[in-house]
């Protein structure tokens, strides 16, 4: 069993007590919720009679249904307009607090909670959203909740949870040039699977990861939940407290000192014992491209798409359940596969650092938009969103041929009007490439870091970013 | 709220496949709602008209199976998205109880939360029962929480469930609300030790 880790301690800090059943009853500090997972637990509470004790420690926002185009209410979509009506006056009757379209603080909800400092190391933090992984960056213990469980931690701070093992996913050496923290967390997928993480919370360690930024460790800690891992975590260190000093609800002033001192203590100590540990090279890491139907499905660009026998004999029929939905074969170049949409986004690669290097990348080739793709930029916040335009971003996009819209989870997930139409292929920087999750019941994913997603879009095709950033020197962090 | 739950019997559904996701129970555009009411109709539904184009029949639209109450998988079944909707629309649709080789950890525990057992048995395990309900679509199968055992005719196999979750089952506890807010007192004099929710005051 795991002792004097992180999670470890974080998680004998949180514990109320112990239930009837063994369970622990866990004190969340942070509990962030939108308007897609959260209607049905406010209609429990009412239908108990219950109360918000700690409404300060719930935020709100939307995310998930917002049109990236056309803003102005009602919204198009009644069942869309229906929903934001609801987390309105859900908010409004419980006193918590939300960040609406227009407000300057609205956006994915696993960006602006990081960006307004609201995220803190050593917090636990639960989120009606699988992808609540990404707080793990902060050194935080961040999980998805269904909606039950919203229900609980609005009516108690708490849930009843059980203790995960901890595995230490040791990361070491420098990323080559044209490689990513997407395609680092892609890589590791690949190699310990989908379910791979299935009762384990992930440390994220070693020198490429104290290497990254925090736009970056949000990046892995993200995608922790695609290798099955409920969170995903890195330790605290000067990166951490140079992103939040100076946020809206990071601590200042005197109590910024204490807070430094306790964030240092919950880190994972010289002495912490982890249940598993696996080791990773940097330097083996390409620019990786998912090919089927799975997070788990990746491979290096200049790779071609695995034989299903390179899989273990239980994965053949999902091998051959991929080939024949993504139309591809086994000895196929990914390099080369065609796209008809590309998408630049999310909780994943929504960010500012993203958007830059996907304006470096399109600067740097200096060509349009393939005439037969569609390709669109969506920024994770309307902070991004602002910040990304004082900096001229937008003008870069669009004299491209990007089209540049406005905050949401867009076509992450297309619970809005972005989507796929019928078998299109779409090369996204978003985090699942399920069957149909892109909008179409047959529309096709192909998941890469934004930089990749830039160079697909201006080729029409899945091309190595590292063809465009050919001169070392033009290396920069992402 | 709760009651106990030991006992899972029923005829029973085979849904072979790894790594189902909850995009697939319920795609993404059933989640445009305020209730749950009336999911139970949309599981599976892109699966489902895939296969009726091609032809072919999903196990959800298959007659032999039509009334079952029990669903057999194989591993990380329910992996994903955090949506309750996924488990919502197979209850909804009439599953008590879902027995596989792995469960997304998310999946899980929304289905604790909602009183729906989830057993887990070895992959060759997995594989036998969902055979023999396949010959025999009328046979009961059985999901014993206490005895930790799933039977199906003359089949018997062990079946696990973590210690927590599987008391809360037994001792009807598995809606954990009221408990959770029984100890308010408690929940908050832990918040006060935590130097954050003070401000670092």
């Amino acid at each position: 069993m795991s002792s004097r880790t992180l999670f470890d301690k974080v998680w004998d800090l949180h514990a109320v007590r112990a239930l009837p059943s063994g369970q622990t009853q866990l004190f969340i500090g942070l509990h962030l919720i939108h308007e897609v997972t959260s209607p049905q637990a406010f209609a429990m509470l009412r239908e108990r009679g219950l109360k918000v004790p700690f409404p300060e420690r719930t935020v709100a926002t939307v995310d998930h249904i917002v049109p990236t185009e056309d803003q102005s209410r009602p919204y198009a979509d009644t069942l869309a307009e229906e929903m934001m009506v609801a987390i309105e006056t859900n908010c409004r009757e419980f006193g918590i607090r939300l960040f609406q379209p227009g407000s300057g603080k609205q956006g994915v909800v696993h960006i602006i909670a990081p960006e307004q400092g609201l995220t803190l190391p050593g917090m636990t933090v639960a989120c009606g959203d699988s992808h609540t992984a990404t707080h793990g960056a902060f050194g935080a213990i961040a999980f998805g909740i269904g909606t039950s469980q919203v229900r609980d931690v609005l009516a108690s701070q708490t849930l009843s949870m059980s203790r995960l093992k901890v595995r230490k996913i040791q990361v070491d050496g420098a990323l080559r040039p044209g490689v990513y923290a997407k395609d680092l967390i892609l890589h590791v997928l690949r190699h310990l699977t989908a379910k791979g993480g299935v009762g384990f919370a992930y440390e994220f360690a070693g020198s490429t990861i104290d290497a990254l930024s925090m736009e970056e460790r949000m990046t892995v800690c993200n995608m922790a939940i695609e290798g099955g891992a409920r969170c995903g975590y890195v330790n605290p260190d000067q990166t951490t407290f140079a992103y939040l000093k100076g946020r809206e609800h990071a601590p200042s002033g005197p109590a910024w000192e204490r807070a430094v001192a306790w964030w240092k203590q919950v880190a994972s100590g010289p002495d912490a014992q982890f249940d598993d540990v696996r080791t990773f090279r940097a330097e083996d890491i390409e620019p990786t491209v998912t090919w089927g139907i799975s997070p788990d499905h990746g491979v290096g660009v200049g790779e071609t798409i695995p034989a299903k026998e390179s899989f273990t004999q239980d994965e053949w029929a999902t091998i051959e359940e991929a080939y024949q939905y993504m139309d591809l074969k086994a000895g196929q170049r990914i390099a080369g596969v065609a796209i008809d949409v590309a998408f630049i986004g999310s909780c994943t690669n929504g960010r500012l650092s993203d958007l830059r290097e996907a304006a470096r990348v399109i600067t740097a080739h200096g060509g349009t938009v393939a005439k037969s793709v569609k390709a669109f930029i969506v920024p994770g916040s309307e902070a991004v969103k602002i910040a990304a335009e004082a900096e001229g971003l937008d003008k870069v996009f669009v004299a491209h041929g990007f089209e540049w819209r406005n905050a949401g989870c867009s076509m992450c997930l297309a619970m809005n009007p972005d989507k796929l139409q019928g078998r299109q292929v779409s090369a996204s920087s978003s985090n699942r490439n399920f069957k149909g999750r892109q909008g179409s019941p047959a529309g096709r994913t192909l998941l890469m870091s934004p930089a990749m997603v830039a160079v697909a879009a201006l080729e029409g095709k899945v091309t190595d970013v590292r063809t465009v950033l050919q001169a070392p020197a033009a290396k920069a962090k992402a | 709220m709760s009651s106990v739950v030991s006992l899972v019997s029923g005829r029973a559904l085979p849904l072979r496949g790894n790594d189902i996701d909850t995009d697939r129970i319920i795609p993404a555009r059933f989640l445009r709602c305020v209730t749950f009411d009336g999911l139970g109709q949309f599981a599976f539904e892109d699966d489902r008209k895939q296969l009726t184009a091609q032809s072919k029949t999903h196990p959800f639209d298959d007659r032999r199976f039509a009334g079952a109450s029990v669903l057999v998988v194989n591993s990380n079944f329910g992996c994903g998205s955090s949506r309750e909707h996924a488990p919502q629309a197979i209850a909804k649709w009439g599953i008590r109880g879902i027995v596989g080789v792995s469960f997304s950890e998310i999946f899980f525990g929304n289905c604790v939360a909602m009183g729906l057992p989830c057993l887990r048995v070895s992959a060759a395990d997995a594989e036998a029962l969902q055979g023999d309900i396949e010959r025999d679509p009328a046979a009961d199968v059985t999901l014993d929480l206490a005895k930790g055992e799933v039977r199906c005719g003359k089949r018997s196999v062990p079946a696990t469930m973590a210690e927590g979750p599987r008391k809360q089952f037994l001792t009807g506890q598995w809606d954990a609300l009221g408990q959770l807010v029984s100890g308010i007192d408690e929940v908050r004099a832990a918040a006060k030790k935590l130097p954050y929710v003070g401000g670092f005051a």
